[in-house]
């Protein structure tokens, strides 16, 4: 650690990702943030490397290449299961200081975030949170920038040789976009939010290729201030509408067939990634659904990243629960229903028809 | 008026507790079992919203006049039943203790009241003394240490679940009219007591009211309140405030109303546009508005004047009932003609705040009575 | 024994949020609130208060001379003390820069062996989550994220931490930060009795003359000029009134799902 310096910017190379695994399984984030990473180690004309901490997780790094890793720091030792911060934060800053990356990712998961900042204090750097698009290349930045905003891109005269991380993440909810650099410090770290960066195809010529670094930080018991007791999974299933990314929800339009209704919210819900099934408040009244499951001012107020809205015709006290949704789609037989006045997405159809063809095309893609 | 930082605090307390734990569900509940609901009092009262106006060394929160004429208008607005919850407390209850109680008294009384340990309530009507309270027919007689009670006193607010009365009773029949009345604090437990069923009303369903029967009941010489024979007097004070609180609550109602009125003019089409679009609507609102402000201005500065003693405080008083009462019910007309047929279904609120309203010209003097009031203010 | 809880004033996001025209946000428009996770974070503090009589609850927030307002209402909700960290030099911080900033500020008041720090877990402004665990990591303190359930003990705390399927009960050793979740508690209101009195509590502003020679604070890395990441764009998003009406059909539906596939959204 001698000889690292956060503001030599020079000294810095290379592109690493934190690839977190519970129980040995790697997390899908990693492999997005792989395929992301690949993208910008190439256009930076450097190496990507994975960063995989654990107790015995030496084979899981083989998979890390097939993502794109060209190599794979492996620290192993009993102290690094389960999760801790103390530990884990010590581990990556001790593997930073050795290897000096220009680039640092972490997956915004829960664990990445408690991480994240903490590493991020300790190196002395910038950290961007829950970035849902990164760039090298300011052209390619500008192409981005050409189809997600409303920005008069001549109005600014833009350093296309710049070579900084842009990183791009949703404020207020998403009612802004801000793009972050890093410039005076490095690596330049981002937290990147789950499920939002493109995954490329698993390469067994790249997995096999991958090369492997054991890496020894020397780590003790005493260096683990908060201790993990137990880790508890929760087989039961917690309706979260408040964190939840998607939800699709249900309203009167269900009537017809109320089982059928809410069995085609599910299976969409599962169809664009995993969601929620919500619900209005006439469903929650008919006792179709439990009230944890209503949006709208006495129900609870969501933001997800994708909202639903099935036969729900838009009453005002729905909305107050749902229109800050990043994206709504919503389907109702009544052309004029208030809910298409914020939908982005207006479907003016009949759901039980409609949803089936949502959840085929979604098969598609 | 512009208020201070403190009770721009105040009302953001009043109207986030309002907002959160006025709930629909408790709402629909109150409106459905018309019973008192004992959860909702026990969170105002662990608040201190029972004692709001009662000093602290009593177990109040030590607040003015505007302290609580805020909390008043500010539940109403959401609920003018609840808003009745923490008000009597504050009024008519704990008032005549306030007024004119032994220092034991207010220890032993107010202190339960303030902290909404222990309900009082407050009996001064009677089947044939209305408006015209000099009519009490109520009587108590001396007898050892103890008077003993007999008469029926009606609409009592909350008789069926208090634990206390204030009690006009007269103690000297020789002297005529309002003279010759007492005030005594009864243990509505003593024997001899018994309460009616609750009225079935037309609106501030979840508050019941009852007729209070005395038979009999002896009350001891600590429980008289305030100077033999001359208990009237302090009624009138109390009502003065109890009138202030009419006053607030009618002033929330008006702007729950209001809300409500703007917010379906906005969202209810007809004719291809928003109702708000058409001036037939949006005049009524602005009339609407206009009102509120006026008697906003009307009853914060009473309070004021209230709280400074100022020798025209019980015409103020009137004056504001008077105002804040008969707008708010024509605030309320407005607003339910604004929802047209749906304003006449049970479901939307400003059909129950037309029927809440009604009652906020009636208790506590009747418009007319304030009328009454202020007239014989000017004319003496 | 002191329970610190930092505390921010937000933009009320929930309503309507306003746009400048270059795409910044108008926050001169905009309602604020005390941030939500921040008011768990006060409650933590004054339900372990309930319990530790002799404790008491200083509420810190950095931000410019109108967050006053905030931190009266959280004394009148029963925050014993209260911090303004604020000064000029100071605005336009990002995370890593105002986290030395209140490091610097807690360490100013003093951080003794039972002394628990609470944060929420972010702020609505930001979604950043970043300066909880950076004040700890200044502090050189253990920190716990997440907290869903808080039980105090003799010189420690057994956090139950939230994962996103299940939970971890984790030991910490104070003095220890904790980040806060809704979860965690009902936040209580403030009192009438409260608010009458409330300026008679203690009430600090910490300037940057007051903190300037705290060790924790490099005076290079902090405001606007000296935060480590800066914002290169701002922007909004396309505008949202512009919903497209999709044809209810197999190649309506198909075109539409190809598209939010394009743009990332699935």
């Amino acid at each position: 650690m001698s000889n690292y310096d956060c503001r030599e910017i020079s000294a810095f190379s290379g592109v690493m990702v934190f690839c977190e695994q519970r129980d040995g399984v790697i997390n899908q984030t990693s492999f997005e943030l792989l395929s992301e990473g690949r993208k910008l180690a190439d256009d930076l004309g450097t190496e990507l490397w994975g960063l995989l901490l654990g107790g015995d997780v030496q084979s899981l790094a083989r998979e890390l290449g097939g993502y794109g890793a060209d190599k794979v720091f492996v620290v192993e030792d009993p102290l690094l299961e389960p999760y801790t911060t103390d530990a884990y934060t010590k581990v990556i800053c001790e593997v930073a200081y050795k290897k000096k990356p220009e680039i640092l990712l972490i997956g915004a998961t829960n664990l990445g975030r408690d991480l994240g900042p903490r590493i991020a204090a300790r190196l002395h750097t910038g950290l961007t949170a829950d970035a849902t698009h990164l760039d090298i290349d300011t052209q390619k930045y500008l192409d981005f920038l050409a189809e997600a905003s409303n920005l008069d891109l001549s109005k600014t005269e833009w350093d296309m040789e710049d070579r900084g991380l842009k990183m791009t993440r949703p404020a207020f909810g998403g009612h802004l976009m801000a793009t972050i650099i890093c410039p005076r410090f490095r690596p330049q770290m981002s937290t990147v939010r789950p499920g939002v960066l493109q995954c490329a195809a698993f390469d067994e010529a790249k997995a096999a290729a991958v090369q492997i670094e054991s890496l020894d930080v020397p780590l003790t018991e005493d260096d683990i201030r908060a201790k993990v007791l137990e880790v508890v999974k929760e087989t039961k299933e917690i309706v979260d509408l408040i964190g939840a990314e998607i939800i699709v929800s249900v309203g009167g339009g269900i009537s017809r067939d109320v089982e059928g209704g809410i069995q085609l919210a599910e299976e969409l819900a599962a169809a664009l990634g995993g969601g929620v099934v919500g619900a209005s408040r006439a469903v929650v009244d008919a006792g179709w659904l439990p009230s944890d499951r209503q949006v709208g001012q006495t129900g609870k107020t969501v933001r997800p990243r994708i909202y639903v809205a099935l036969g729900i015709s838009g009453a005002i006290q729905h909305k107050a629960g749902m229109q800050d949704s990043e994206y709504i789609i919503a389907v109702n037989l009544n052309p004029d229903a208030p809910i298409f006045e914020t939908a982005d997405y207006a479907i003016p159809g009949d759901l039980y028809k409609v949803v089936p063809m949502m959840i085929e095309a979604l098969k598609e893609v | 008026m512009i208020l201070n930082e403190k009770y721009e605090m105040m009302r953001k307390l009043y109207r986030e507790f309002a907002e959160t734990e006025f709930t629909d569900e408790l709402l629909d509940r109150l409106e459905e079992t018309g019973e008192f609901d004992w959860d909702i009092f026990h969170k105002m009262a662990e608040y201190g919203f029972t004692g709001v106006k009662i000093p602290k060394e009593y177990g109040g929160q030590g607040g003015d006049s505007i302290a609580y004429v805020l909390m008043v208008e500010e539940f109403a607005r959401v609920s003018p039943v609840l808003s009745l919850y923490a008000n009597t407390s504050n009024s008519l209850g704990a008032g005549p203790l306030l007024y004119c109680g032994t220092e034991e008294q207010k220890q032993k009384y107010l202190t339960p009241v303030a902290r909404g340990e222990k309900i009082m309530v407050f009996c001064l009507t009677e089947p044939g003394a209305g408006s015209d309270a000099g009519g009490t027919l109520t009587t108590a007689v001396e007898d050892g240490d103890y008077y003993v009670l007999n008469g029926r006193k009606t609409f009592v607010s909350g008789a069926p679940i208090a634990d206390y009365a204030i009690v006009y009773a007269k103690t000297d029949p020789t002297q005529k009219g309002s003279r010759g009345i007492s005030m005594f604090i009864v243990d509505l437990k003593l024997p001899g007591i018994s309460i009616g069923k609750p009225e079935h009303k037309m609106g501030i369903v979840g508050y019941p009211t009852s007729d209070v029967v005395f038979d009999n009941v002896r009350v001891h010489k600590d429980d008289l309140l305030g100077p033999l024979h001359k208990g009237f007097s302090t009624a009138m004070k109390t009502l003065d405030g109890g009138r202030l609180g009419v006053a607030a609550q009618a002033l929330g109602i008006a702007e729950g109303c209001l809300e409500e009125a703007i917010q379906y003019a906005k969202d209810r089409k007809q004719f291809g546009r928003p109702i708000a679009s058409f001036q037939a609507i949006s005049f009524m609102i602005a009339d609407m508005a206009t009102e509120i402000e006026a008697a906003r201005e009307l009853v914060y500065s009473t309070a004021e004047k209230k709280d400074a003693e100022d020798p025209e405080g019980s015409k103020l008083c009137a004056m504001a009932k008077l105002f804040a009462s008969e707008m708010a019910n024509r605030v309320a007309y407005k607003a339910v003609q604004v929802f047209g047929g749906y304003g006449y279904i049970k479901e939307y609120k400003v059909e129950r705040f037309y029927r809440d309203v009604r009652i906020t010209s009636i208790y506590e003097g009747t418009s007319q009575v304030q009328q009454m009031v202020i007239s014989g203010n000017l004319l003496r | 024994m002191k329970y610190i809880v930092c505390v921010k004033q937000v933009p009320d996001t929930s309503g309507k949020v306003a746009v400048k025209e270059d795409g910044t946000m108008d926050r001169s428009k905009m309602e604020t609130i005390i941030n939500p996770d921040d008011l768990n974070a006060v409650e933590a503090a004054l339900a372990l208060k309930d319990k530790e009589p002799g404790a008491k609850v200083v509420v810190v927030s950095m931000g410019p001379p109108p967050a006053a307002k905030m931190l009266h209402e959280l004394l009148a909700m029963g925050a014993d003390e209260a911090v303004l960290v604020s000064g000029r030099e100071f605005g336009g911080s990002d995370t890593f820069a105002t986290s030395q900033i209140l490091a610097g500020a807690i360490a100013h008041m003093g951080l003794e062996k039972d002394d628990i720090v609470f944060c929420g877990r972010q702020a609505i402004d930001g979604d950043t989550a970043q300066v909880g665990p950076q004040i700890a990591e200044k502090l050189g303190l253990p920190q716990v994220s997440y907290a869903a359930d808080i039980v105090p003990g003799d010189g420690k705390l057994t956090v139950k931490r939230v994962l996103e399927d299940g939970y971890m009960t984790i030991e910490a050793p104070t003095p220890c930060l904790i980040t806060c979740i809704k979860e965690l508690n009902q936040p209580r209101y403030m009192t009438v009795k409260g608010i009458l009195e409330f300026e008679e509590k203690p009430y600090a502003v910490y300037d940057f003359d007051t903190l300037k020679d705290e060790p924790l604070i490099e005076l290079d890395t902090i405001g606007l000029k000296g935060s480590p990441t800066n914002v290169y764009k701002s922007f909004s998003p396309p505008l949202k009134d512009a919903g497209i009406t999709v044809q209810p059909t197999e190649e309506g539906i198909r075109e539409m799902v190809g598209v939010l596939a394009a743009k990332h959204i699935i």
